[in-house]
């Protein structure tokens, strides 16, 4: 509850940054990119684990988010090239989006939560695929400029290499792990915990359920619209495959693997859903279904996620009423 | 005694099956009242109907006067109502001092708040801790709730339910499934927490050593009515009471 680290882990995270900081200096364009898709999925995931490990929803569509910060940001770069608006408007209309359809999701929970969210998401998917003006259908939307940084009349910083548009992508996901650190210890964190653990207790402590579900639910979705908002200058083009569920798994995998019960789970989840699958990827095309069989391993042999091995084992926890099991299961009993 | 709470031919169906049918009653303020009756009798119903977890199908709810029938929970518990449950509901994975601190926070209007450290919250963890000591149970704060005893869960619970600071309160079972001396401790708490008049309680109640040791009033349920209501002394003698619920 303190919200400092030990000194063992602050040195260990101050080395892994300075480590992330020195990459394009030691490393070779491949490394970058991925580290780039990494830190990506790293945002997503962090955001897609407070709504399920924080708030106790399991959301299917965010994916829809992470399109609707893609596409914005895409428009944005194709019609004014300059990054920070592109981003801010992808996380914004992403923010928008998912405040809105927050709004008729968060009326629901467990399941039916997950099944509304995964309609929402493939109802994006769709529009994404459908309206060919806007989003370029299945082609998608290509030629997008990596535009400089720039406040225009003050200062512009072109970012068209990718060693420079690294650092773009680290110090805003950088950012947004430290808002989302500072966020879980916050009373709005601690709020959000209770209401995972009993909604119904949550209520008659004087917390409005609802209206805290939205806050995660938007915040969720703010964290997908960033991740989206940072892939189309690194990848020039965004297609509707992007809003597919597939793409929602990718966090909930991600998560899984890190673990659910621990702030770096997500973190740690996304590095090893790209260094698993990078590995495998160059010994078979079928690179996903052996990617399944050490998720189902790693899920069977540490419940907790890999993070479990460091937090050691679980607190023992009092069984809870069936109604307010939270949609997906358990969330963390460790905040660290 | 001012009237605190009034219940008005409130009623409640789940299907064909009544729940509670018309019931009337008026709680006053610093009264411990206690309700009894037969399981299915409508007490845990009552409760909901009472506290906002059910909206009933006619009747009106005034409490301190206001109409109060049709608003959300969490503004019920912001006017001074609030409650424990049947079935222990406690915030089993946070701590247990965090359990106290969220009906702390929620009170202060501080829930919501993104980026304020916890350690800044000092007022709210003196409270909190204030509450804990209170209900005995301070030197556990850093426990996770989950891992506690049934008794010291009950009476997290209890804390949980005071936390809002409310002016009436109802405990549904408060008693269920203790070992002897965990129900004295509770029982004692309640009887404390009561002669302070910070809080009226409502408790409903298996127990009839716990109710008659405890209550000012009781209220006596049966088929989803109001069978008869009294002090201790008139519901012990009263025939009809005998007949329907202690089966004598």
């Amino acid at each position: 509850m303190t919200g400092r680290l030990s000194p063992r882990l602050t040195t260990l995270v101050a080395l892994i940054v300075l480590a992330l900081f020195l990459l394009p200096w030691v490393a070779g364009r491949y490394p970058v990119y991925l580290t780039m898709q990494i830190l990506v999925l790293a945002v997503f995931s962090l955001g897609f684990n407070l709504l399920f490990g924080y708030t106790g929803l399991l959301s299917f569509g965010q994916a829809g988010f992470f399109a609707v910060g893609a596409y914005a940001c895409a428009k944005i770069l194709l019609a004014v090239p300059n990054l920070i608006l592109g981003i801010a408007g992808g996380v914004a209309c992403a923010g928008v989006a998912a405040l809105l359809l927050g709004i008729l999701s968060v009326r629901h929970t467990r399941i039916y939560f997950s099944m509304l969210t995964l309609a929402f998401g493939m109802m994006i998917y769709s529009i994404a695929w459908k309206w060919r003006d806007f989003t370029g259908g299945d082609d998608g939307l290509v030629g997008i400029p990596r535009a400089p940084l720039e406040i225009p009349g003050i200062v512009s910083v072109s970012v068209a290499a990718m060693d420079r548009y690294y650092y773009v992508v680290l110090v805003l996901s950088l950012l947004a792990i430290l808002v989302m650190y500072r966020l879980i210890r916050s009373p709005l964190g601690l709020t959000l915990q209770a209401i995972r653990d009993s909604d119904s207790r949550a209520e008659f402590a004087g917390v409005p359920v609802r209206k805290y579900r939205l806050v995660a639910f938007t915040i969720a979705g703010l964290y997908a619209g960033l991740a989206g908002a940072l892939l189309p200058p690194l990848e020039n083009t965004v297609t509707p495959p992007i809003a597919h569920w597939s793409t929602s798994a990718e966090p909930v995998l991600a998560t899984l693997l890190g673990g659910v019960h621990a702030f770096a789970g997500p973190i740690v989840g996304a590095f090893l859903f790209f260094v698993i699958k990078d590995i495998i990827v160059r010994f078979t095309e079928y690179w996903l279904i052996w990617f399944g069989v050490i998720v189902v391993a790693l899920v069977i042999g540490f419940p907790g996620g890999v993070m479990s091995i460091f937090a050691g084992r679980s607190r023992p926890v009092a069984p809870r009423p069936d109604d307010n099991q939270p949609a997906g299961g358990s969330g963390p009993s460790e905040t660290t | 005694m001012t009237t605190l709470f009034r219940i008005e031919g409130a009623a409640k169906r789940f299907g064909d099956f009544v729940a509670v049918n018309g019931v009337t009653l008026e709680l006053p303020a610093g009264r411990l009242t206690a309700v009894i009756g037969p399981n299915g009798a409508g007490k845990t119903t009552l409760i909901n109907l009472a506290t906002g977890a059910l909206v009933p199908d006619s009747g009106a709810m005034y409490f301190k006067g206001e109409a109060i029938t049709h608003l959300l929970v969490h503004h019920r518990v912001r006017k001074g109502l609030s409650r424990s449950f049947q079935i222990m509901n406690i915030f089993a994975r946070l701590s247990v001092l965090q359990n106290i601190l969220v009906p702390v926070l929620a009170r202060r209007g501080r829930a919501g708040f993104p980026f304020h450290r916890m350690e800044r919250e000092s007022e709210a963890m003196t409270e909190a801790r204030r509450i804990l000591r209170e209900i005995g149970l301070l030197d556990e704060e850093n426990l996770p709730a989950g891992a506690l005893s049934h008794g010291d869960q009950r009476l997290l619970e209890l804390g949980i339910a005071i936390a809002p600071a409310p002016e009436l309160c109802f405990l549904d079972e408060p008693s269920s499934g203790l070992t002897p001396v965990e129900r004295s401790t509770v029982m004692e708490l309640i009887r404390r927490l009561s002669a302070e008049q910070r809080t009226t309680f409502v408790i409903v109640e298996h127990d009839m050593d716990v109710v008659f040791s405890l209550a000012d009033w009781i209220v006596v349920m049966n088929r989803g009515e109001v069978l008869t209501e009294g002090s201790p002394a008139e519901i012990r003698e009263n025939r009809a009471v005998r007949e329907v619920y202690l089966g004598v």
